[in-house]
Parts: C-alpha cells; sequence; structure tokens
C-alpha cells in the first residue's frame, strides 16, 4: 500500500522525516506568515539514530514519515540538538513509541529537557568535541551555547559531509520542496533573514565566534541540514557568508523610521523625517506600527545604520503598538546604530523623552536634538523634521563613509 | 566587591557566590577569574561582561 507521508532522502545516509506546519503564524510573539517546518532527521548508520523530533501535535506525521523508511523500534539513538519545544516537544512520547537504547543531548540540553517533561527517562549528556560511535560511522557534536539556546549544538556525520544545524541556518517556510536549490534565492535570503534578525541576532558575536570555531573544525560539510525550512545542499558559502554578515552587523546607509500616530501628526513628521533622509541619499523604510508587525521591524533594521522612533503621547505615555515593538527591538540587540526620536503631543508630551530613554538604554547613540510639536505640526516643524533627517543622514555617512 | 553581568545571556557573576560549576571558589573578584573563564550559561568570554 502507498503510504501517505513518506521520507525524503537527503544523503547516502541520511532522512528528512519532519513535518510541515502550513498555517504556523507565531512563534512566540514572531509573526511567520508563510508557515514553518519541524526538520527530524533519521541517519541509517548501523546503529539507526534519529536526531531532533518535532512540535508535539506533529508526532503521528514524523512517525509515519520514519515508518516509509525503517520500523521505528530499530531505532537505537536519539539525539536531541536543540530543548526548544518545537522540536522536543514530542520527545517524551517518541521516546515511549520507539523505546531507544540511548538519548542524548548536549550537557545543558539534558538538563533543559528534564525541567521541560519531568518524568522524560534519562537523557545522556555529550560534551563539546565528543563523538558517539554509530556503529559504522560516528557523529560528531560541537556545542553552538547561544545559537540560539544555552543548550543549543550542532552534530556533524562526516560519513555524508553532513552537518546538522539545529535551528542555524534555519528559516520559517513551509513548502514541499525539501531543498533550498529549488527555491528561488530571493525568497530564500529574505527568509533567512527575517530568522535571524527575529531569533539570532542578539547573539552575534557568539556566532561569529562560532563560525570561526565550525571552520576551525576543519569538517567538510557538503549538506546543511537545519531544523527549519529547506535543506542546505548548494550555496553554502552563501549561507554562511550571509550569517557572518548579519553577525557583524555592519550598518549600511539605510534608515528605518518606526512611528504610532493618533491622529496623523507624528506621522506627517515621520514623512517630513523621511523624504529628507532620502534626498540625503539614504534608502529609508518609514514604518507606522499601527500597521507594521514587530518581525517586519527587526528584518529592516538587520542592516540599517539609523533608527528614528517617533510617538504620540497617550495619557502621558509613549502609543502601547510602540512600547511593544521597542520592548521587542531591545531584547534583540540591534548594534552599531544611531538615532533620534520626535513625536506630537496634545498637553504633556513625555512620549519623546521616554523613546530617548529607550534609545539610550538599546546603547543607539543619539546624534540629533528630539522634535516635539503640541499637536499638528506646522510647517516650522516639518521644517525641523527635515532638518533631523538631514542631520541624520550626515552622521550616518560620516560613520560609514559616501 | 563588584558584579558582573554577561552581555550575551544576562547571566550575573556575582563574586560573593563565585562559579562553583566551574571550581571557583566563592570570594573570587571578577578581576580574577582565570581569562579562559567563561559564562557559565552561554559560554561567552570575560570581554562580554560589563559591570553592574
Ligand atoms: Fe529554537
Ligand atoms: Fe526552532
Ligand atoms: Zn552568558
Amino acid at each position: 500500500m502507498e503510504n501517505i507521508y513518506n521520507a525524503i532522502k537527503v544523503s547516502e545516509h541520511v532522512y528528512w522525516v519532519g513535518a510541515i506546519d502550513w498555517t504556523v503564524r507565531d512563534f512566540h510573539g514572531y509573526t511567520t506568515p508563510h508557515g514553518s517546518t519541524y526538520n527530524a532527521y533519521l541517519v541509517m548508520a548501523e546503529n539507526i539514530t534519529l536526531i531532533d523530533t518535532v512540535k508535539a501535535p506533529f508526532l503521528d506525521e514524523m512517525m509515519a514519515r520514519i515508518k516509509s523508511v525503517v520500523d521505528p523500534a530499530k531505532i537505537k539513538y536519539i539525539v536531541s540538538n536543540h530543548s526548544e519545544m518545537d522540536h522536543s516537544g514530542c520527545l517524551p512520547q517518541a521516546i515511549n513509541l520507539i523505546k531507544p537504547e540511548k538519548v542524548f543531548a548536549s550537557t545543558v540540553g539534558a538538563k533543559t529537557l528534564k525541567e521541560h517533561f519531568h518524568d522524560i527517562s534519562a537523557i545522556i549528556p555529550v560534551k563539546d568535541g565528543e563523538v558517539l560511535s554509530l556503529g559504522n560511522m560516528e557523529l560528531r557534536f560541537m556545542e553552538t551555547r547561544m545559537i540560539h539556546w544555552p543548550d543549543s549544538m550542532f552534530s556533524y556525520l562526516p560519513a555524508d559531509e553532513l552537518l546538522f544545524s539545529q535551528d542555524a541556518f534555519g528559516m520559517h517556510l513551509a513548502t514541499l520542496e525539501r531543498f533550498a536549490d529549488e527555491i528561488p534565492w530571493a525568497t530564500l535570503e529574505y527568509e533567512e533573514a527575517t530568522y535571524y534578525a527575529n531569533i539570532v541576532l542578539p547573539y552575534s558575536p557568539i556566532v561569529l565566534k562560532a563560525l570561526q570555531k565550525l571552520t576551525a573544525t576543519g569538517w567538510p560539510i557538503k549538506i546543511i541540514a537545519p531544523d527549519h525550512g529547506p535543506i542546505w545542499r548548494q550555496d553554502l558559502d552563501k549561507i554562511l557568508a550571509l550569517y557572518q554578515k548579519w553577525a557583524t552587523q555592519m550598518p549600511e546607509k539605510k534608515a528605518v523610521v518606526v512611528y504610532a500616530t493618533m491622529w496623523h501628526s507624528t506621522e506627517k513628521m515621520a514623512e517630513a523625517i523621511g523624504e529628507a533622509l532620502a534626498e540625503a541619499g539614504i534608502r529609508v523604510k518609514l514604518m507606522s506600527m499601527n500597521e507594521f508587525h514587530r518581525s517586519e521591524v527587526v528584518y529592516e533594521v538587520l542592516n540599517a545604520g539609523a533608527l528614528i522612533v517617533g510617538s504620540s503621547t497617550l495619557n502621558n505615555n509613549i502609543l502601547p503598538q510602540m512600547a511593544d515593538v521597542m520592548t521587542y527591538l531591545k531584547g534583540l540587540k540591534p548594534a552599531n546604530l544611531i538615532g533620534a526620536a520626535f513625536g506630537s503631543y496634545g498637553w504633556s508630551g513625555e512620549a519623546v523623552g521616554d523613546l530617548q530613554e529607550i534609545l539610550k538604554a538599546m546603547k543607539i547613540e543619539i546624534v540629533t536634538e528630539p522634535v516635539k510639536v503640541k499637536n499638528v505640526p506646522d510647517e516650522a516643524v516639518l521644517l525641523q523634521c527635515r532638518e533631523m533627517g538631514k542631520k541624520v543622514a550626515a552622521e550616518l555617512k560620516k560613520r560609514i563613509g559616501g | 566587591m563588584k558584579k558582573y553581568v554577561c552581555g550575551i545571556c544576562g547571566y550575573v557573576y556575582d563574586p560573593a557566590q563565585g562559579d562553583p560549576d566551574n571550581n571557583v571558589p566563592k570570594g573570587t573578584p571578577f578581576a580574577e577569574l582565570p581569562a579562559d573563564w567563561t559564562c557559565p550559561v552561554c559560554g561567552a568570554g570575560k570581554e562580554e561582561f560589563t559591570p553592574e
């Protein structure tokens, strides 16, 4: 009989046995308009090994794909490269169904899994650099703490020159194409950048070290198999170079103007700032938080050199949708930015000062005086906004040349 | 003695506590941690830490 779900062969010994989530739209605040996949992999070594599992509701799909290759009872080892629920959610159930001889995770992962699933069977911790024999081949481990959780690690299968990279080099994109080379590059670059900005960005200094460490291993890598989205078997140098570039956080001649407005006054100010920036040769993105989602903002900030923020004052505070995006951005720690703040108010006008304080807390260098206006901006105020745009443009060019 | 915060993960090194997981005894000031000491949570180096 024909199977409903099948595994996809990735390399000589490895099969993809994950799940496709066409409808997921939210990852703890990161919006995922194109769904995602949870990638699990089966290594058909002498000691058959399952690398990672899937989100809890997708257990049946994963088990069905495994069954299309081998009787799950024959799986000897399970390796958890990352403890987050989208990859470990069905681990306890999978352990019950498969009854593997051993389950492995990083030292931190072994503890974290115990904290997630209190009655899970013993997890064997593996150290950075440790090698696990799968009988006729080996699996090597490399800790990648904080990419993007303390438990995260890579596993490398020398036999197939294949790197299991968990969340690193992954993206939230649901497709039936299993390989990146079957998908247009522009789509890949956009989704990868969005994933990096929303998940990996705060750990950029660690990413730079991890990339060095990976190079230092001397491991020849032909395939990168992440835990989300398509598998890389071409353009590996391009994807590694993108990670290097984003982790370096080299600012470009680009400004993002993020604002929230009550009656379009703060919006008029944003437009005047944007016009002046563009005339000075800076790429500009205007993003009203009344319409945009925080995930789109951080995507735009990823390669920006300036972040200009505006808010009306509502009941002595910044607007809630501005507080939302500023909290999100602060946690994601974008670096090497200059900034400024602006906004309209009805009587008290605290929002602009509050925004400046947030910029300072984010270690963003404020390069010009704020522009504040009571009620609707007149031409004189809009000219001040244009001055703000010009000043930010000049400061940005000073810093990055050109 | 001053506490130091990891800029990557937010872990706070408290000299009064030391870092028992890495055999650093209580009462060790941050400056006296070995050069190759790393954050017990995320593995970041000393250079990622700032005074609290
Ligand atoms: Fe994750
Ligand atoms: Fe994930
Ligand atoms: Zn840390």
